[in-house]
């Protein structure tokens, strides 16, 4: 039951049910560990990563739906030049407290700024609501995108 | 102790298990030469005898060393490597809270390192890791920095002192004509030794036993904002945690709980499970509070998830109590309604004929802490018996007890128990159990899963269901207030009675928290600092249902009732909510008054004209002797309450790392803010818990983040806690600015309008 995913650019075989969602063919198959599980059912955005660019939930999305398709983890985040930035700006502004949430974060801020290089306040929130972080780092999560995206102009 | 012509495996069996991370460290992984390790075991020997898990070597330790505890010996806590990286052992788990960086900081500060070359690393359950006034080892309480601030200086001055007298030696100078900055010993003429090339030689000088610290204005780290030292990791998914352990061949267990608390199994229909690909075993198991659960245990999470589907149980609930929230609501209003055991008296006469008076009732759901990494813990047994080891990788705020307690499960002695104590995505408090609960459960499924013929290492993870029906919450309250005022607020009789389980109850800390039969941690926060006589009692009925502390514990009820309360007086004397806290305060609430002074200067509160439909809020809290005052902005938006500014004013004398107390303030005021979200509740039905997840169990999100500026009242005393006071006054301030604007007081979290 192998499946071959482009993941990071690269063709890998998985083997795994095809039922089995992206998050845990790159945790335990892969071992692929810089994506998190948090609730398994797209709640909390702890899993995000990008499939042909755009944030997805990994926990949800089944590996079969994703063959042929480029799924991008934040192990590809510094081989990225909107991914890079958006990696200094969150040093820089030192967002992450435990840090558990901050992949599915930045995979999302980094699909937002691809999309839109120049997001209002409104839009960073509307992009970033469906990451929930419990240490209470949105404050620094705004201040972060904005960086990244004065840093990319 | 000598070691010379030990092998490696004798020594390490001779050492106590604070050294175990050190010699890991020193083996030939990290290039290091066999003599220099040789050579480090033995100074470890030399500098480390007095542990006392070495009894043996207790006397017989060099006296240079004598009268020093396990805590206070720098070779437990730093390690100075050939290319000048220091590496300091902290003793808290980190979990968001920045004490990794926070100590490591207090300790370079004295022992002059450069910082650029500092890292951080977990101790494990050894003794030398136990907080110096607990006694053992705890993350809790808003104490790592309070507790450890000294130790951790002395520390750093023992080490400086050390690496000054091997310089000394090697230059052959006396050591007061030395001098380090950044990471250097300088010497006589400028001459310089880095501390890496000194480390060696310095690890062979006598530990000093009196060191003398920097007067505080010598301070070059201590006070300055400095970024996380794990900031880079956690910003690029390279951070790992418990949960990304892996070990070769690791299985991965779900547990099953019953949905009745302590139920057991009636009947198991497995076979749809076992059929599942990549499922090895279906196994009852005992669980901790005498339950019973079903383990599935196979090959990664999503085989064993699949399984748990398939599984047909039928539970025996018999003899256990069905919680109903709302008849325990109606329960607790007919306990509220009369006086509990008493914490403190005071004359209630004059509460009959009080010219106004303020009758009210406050209700609090069940909380749970739901951390963003899921609760799991790796269990590795190799051997049986007198020959057995486990191996336990966990984060967790309480490794000695876990030890133990792992130990217990597994029917061996805790010496054969290595814990690994791993970098954890949030806790709150859900990590410190005193049952040991998850740490007891993935021993239990280790064990059996041995029994079964199973030899790998088995991860035991929570789905986030089994987290939010798992058990262990911020208790539900009830809290019922008399009291008497004059037409100038001034506090004639205030009868105060509170209502929820003992957190401390049948745990071993009970005859330290439990006095007169009033639990302590239900109880703090009331009164305190305001100047009003005060009947205190409390009830604790008992509830199937396990209790926990959560984040700023009793002062996430009791802080809300008192500024709620102060608030209403002021409301009905028609007077300035800052100005009567103040009059109201005692003469020694000097903090309390800074804080709520700096927050009120900041805001431009009272000077300032807000938009139509904001109103100000205002609260004051101590606790963790913190204090935290907050000015907050707030309207009703679409008949819901909306927060959109905080100004918070801190007094937790000296700050260390003043963005550390920024990033705790803020996190704590979410979490406060998490108590007033709609959804912010759990409950239970016919005595299984109603929620499941994070789409009926809601925490803020994004969207719900106010603005909040932090400041820091100045201070040059000994620093104390920021991980919980930003907690409690939270939510009052925010429900006083919507009574403000709707004229009736929120009585009750979540908040309810109308």
């Amino acid at each position: 039951m192998a499946t071959t995913l482009n993941i990071n650019g690269k063709d890998v075989r998985v083997d795994a049910d095809e039922s089995t969602p992206i998050l845990w063919a790159l945790r335990d198959t892969l071992g692929m560990t810089g994506t998190k599980f948090g609730c398994g059912a797209a709640l909390c955005g702890a899993c995000t990563v990008h499939l042909n660019g755009a944030a997805i939930r990994s926990c949800v999305t089944p590996i079969a739906s994703a063959v042929g398709q480029k799924i991008t983890t934040i192990e590809a985040l510094e081989t990225d030049r909107v991914g890079k930035a958006v990696h200094q700006a969150w040093v820089k502004a030192d967002v992450a407290q435990c840090g558990y949430c901050q992949s599915g974060q930045i995979m999302s801020a980094t699909a937002l700024l691809k999309a839109n290089p120049k997001p209002s306040d409104a839009e960073i929130d509307g992009a970033m609501a469906g990451n929930i972080c419990r240490c209470g780092t949105y404050a620094r999560v705004r201040i972060a995108i904005k960086d990244a995206a004065r840093s990319l102009a | 102790m000598h070691f010379e012509n030990h092998t490696a495996e004798q020594i390490r069996a001779h050492l106590p298990p604070a050294l175990a991370h050190r010699l890991q460290d020193v083996e030939p992984a990290e290039g290091i030469a066999r003599r220099s390790f040789m050579k480090m075991a033995a100074v470890s020997g030399f500098a480390l005898g007095a542990y006392p898990l070495v009894a043996g070597a207790q006397q017989g330790a060099a006296p240079a060393a004598a009268g020093l505890k396990p805590d206070q010996q720098p070779a437990a806590f730093v390690k100075i490597a050939r290319d000048d990286t220091v590496t300091v052992t902290v003793n808290r788990l980190e979990f968001g809270q920045g004490t990794h960086t926070g100590l490591a900081m207090v300790l370079a500060e004295e022992l002059d390192a450069d910082w650029s070359k500092v890292k951080a690393v977990h101790g494990n359950a050894d003794p030398a890791y136990n907080d110096p006034a607990f006694g053992m080892q705890i993350t809790g309480g808003s104490t790592a920095v309070k507790h450890s601030y000294t130790q951790y200086r002395e520390l750093g001055a023992r080490t400086r002192a050390m690496l000054l007298a091997a310089a000394a030696k090697q230059w052959n100078v006396p050591v007061a004509s030395l001098a380090t900055e950044r990471g250097v010993v300088i010497g006589p003429g400028g001459k310089k030794l880095t501390y890496g090339a000194l480390a060696d030689a310095a690890m062979l000088q006598p530990v000093p036993t009196a060191v003398t610290l920097k007067d505080p204005s010598r301070f070059k780290l201590i006070g300055q904002p400095t970024t996380r030292l794990d900031a880079k990791l956690k910003s690029s998914g390279k951070q790992t945690f418990g949960i990304d352990v892996r070990l070769p061949g690791m299985l991965t267990a779900v547990v099953v709980h019953p949905p009745v608390f302590g139920s057991k199994v009636a009947s198991l229909d497995d076979a749809a499970a076992r059929a599942v690909k990549g499922v090895k075993a279906v196994l009852r198991m005992p669980l901790h509070d005498g339950g019973e659960g079903v383990a599935v245990i196979g090959e990664g999470y999503w085989a064993v998830k699949q399984g748990r589907e398939a599984l047909k149980v039928e539970w025996n609930d018999a003899g256990r109590e069905k919680v109903d929230s709302a008849k325990q609501l109606a329960s607790y209003r007919e306990l509220a309604a009369k006086p509990g055991r008493i914490k403190h008296d005071a004359d209630m006469a004059p509460l009959a004929g009080a010219p106004q008076r303020i009758s009210a009732e406050f209700v609090f759901p069940y909380l749970a802490h739901a951390p963003m990494e899921p609760l799991n813990c790796t269990v590795q047994i190799e051997g049986t018996g007198a020959n057995a080891k486990a191996s336990v990788w966990t984060g967790t705020q309480m490794p000695g007890l876990d030890t133990a307690a792992a130990a217990r499960t597994l029917g061996i002695k805790p010496e054969q128990v290595a814990m690994h104590v791993q970098m954890a995505g949030g806790g709150f408090g859900r990590r410190g159990l005193l049952t040991s609960d998850f740490v007891v459960e993935a021993c239990t499924v280790a064990k059996i899963a041995q029994a079964a013929g199973i030899s790998a290492p088995v991860r035991t993870l929570w789905s986030r269901e089994d987290d939010v029906r798992g058990g262990y919450y911020r208790p539900m309250h009830v809290h019922r207030a008399e009291i008497g005022f004059d037409a100038q607020g001034k506090v004639l009789a205030w009868d105060h009675v509170i209502v929820g389980q003992s957190i401390m109850a049948g745990t071993f800390f009970e005859p330290m928290m439990l006095k007169n039969g009033v639990d302590e941690t239900m109880v703090e926060g009331m009164g305190k600092p305001y100047d009003v006589p005060m009947r205190l009692s409390a009830h604790h009925p008992k509830l199937n249902v396990p209790v926990l502390w959560w984040r700023s514990v009793g002062s996430t009820h009791t802080g809300y009732v008192m500024e709620t309360l102060i608030d209403e007086i002021a409301r009905a004397t028609n007077q300035d909510p800052v100005a009567y806290r103040m009059k109201l305060m005692d003469a020694k609430a000097t903090r309390h008054r800074a804080a709520l002074q700096l927050a009120v200067d900041k805001s431009g509160y009272g000077k300032k004209t807000l938009p139509a439909g904001r109103a100000w809020g205002v609260a004051v809290h101590e606790s963790f002797d913190s204090v935290v005052a907050y000015v907050v902005e707030a309207s009703v938006v679409d008949g819901s309450p909306k927060l959109h500014q905080v100004t918070a004013g801190v007094h937790c004398n000296l700050a260390v790392n003043p963005k550390s107390v920024e990033a705790q303030i803020q996190g704590g005021a979410l979490m406060g803010l998490s108590m007033c979200v709609p959804g912010a509740a759990i409950t239970l039905k016919d005595g299984v818990v109603e929620q499941s997840n994070f789409g009926d169990f809601a925490v803020p999100r994004i969207t719900d983040m106010p603005e909040i500026a932090v400041h820091i009242v100045p201070s040059a005393d000994a620093p104390t806690g920021v991980g919980e006071p930003g907690l409690p006054p939270l939510a009052p301030a925010f429900a006083n600015a919507i009574a403000r604007l709707t004229g009736k007081p929120l009585r009750e979290l979540p908040f309810k309008l109308g």
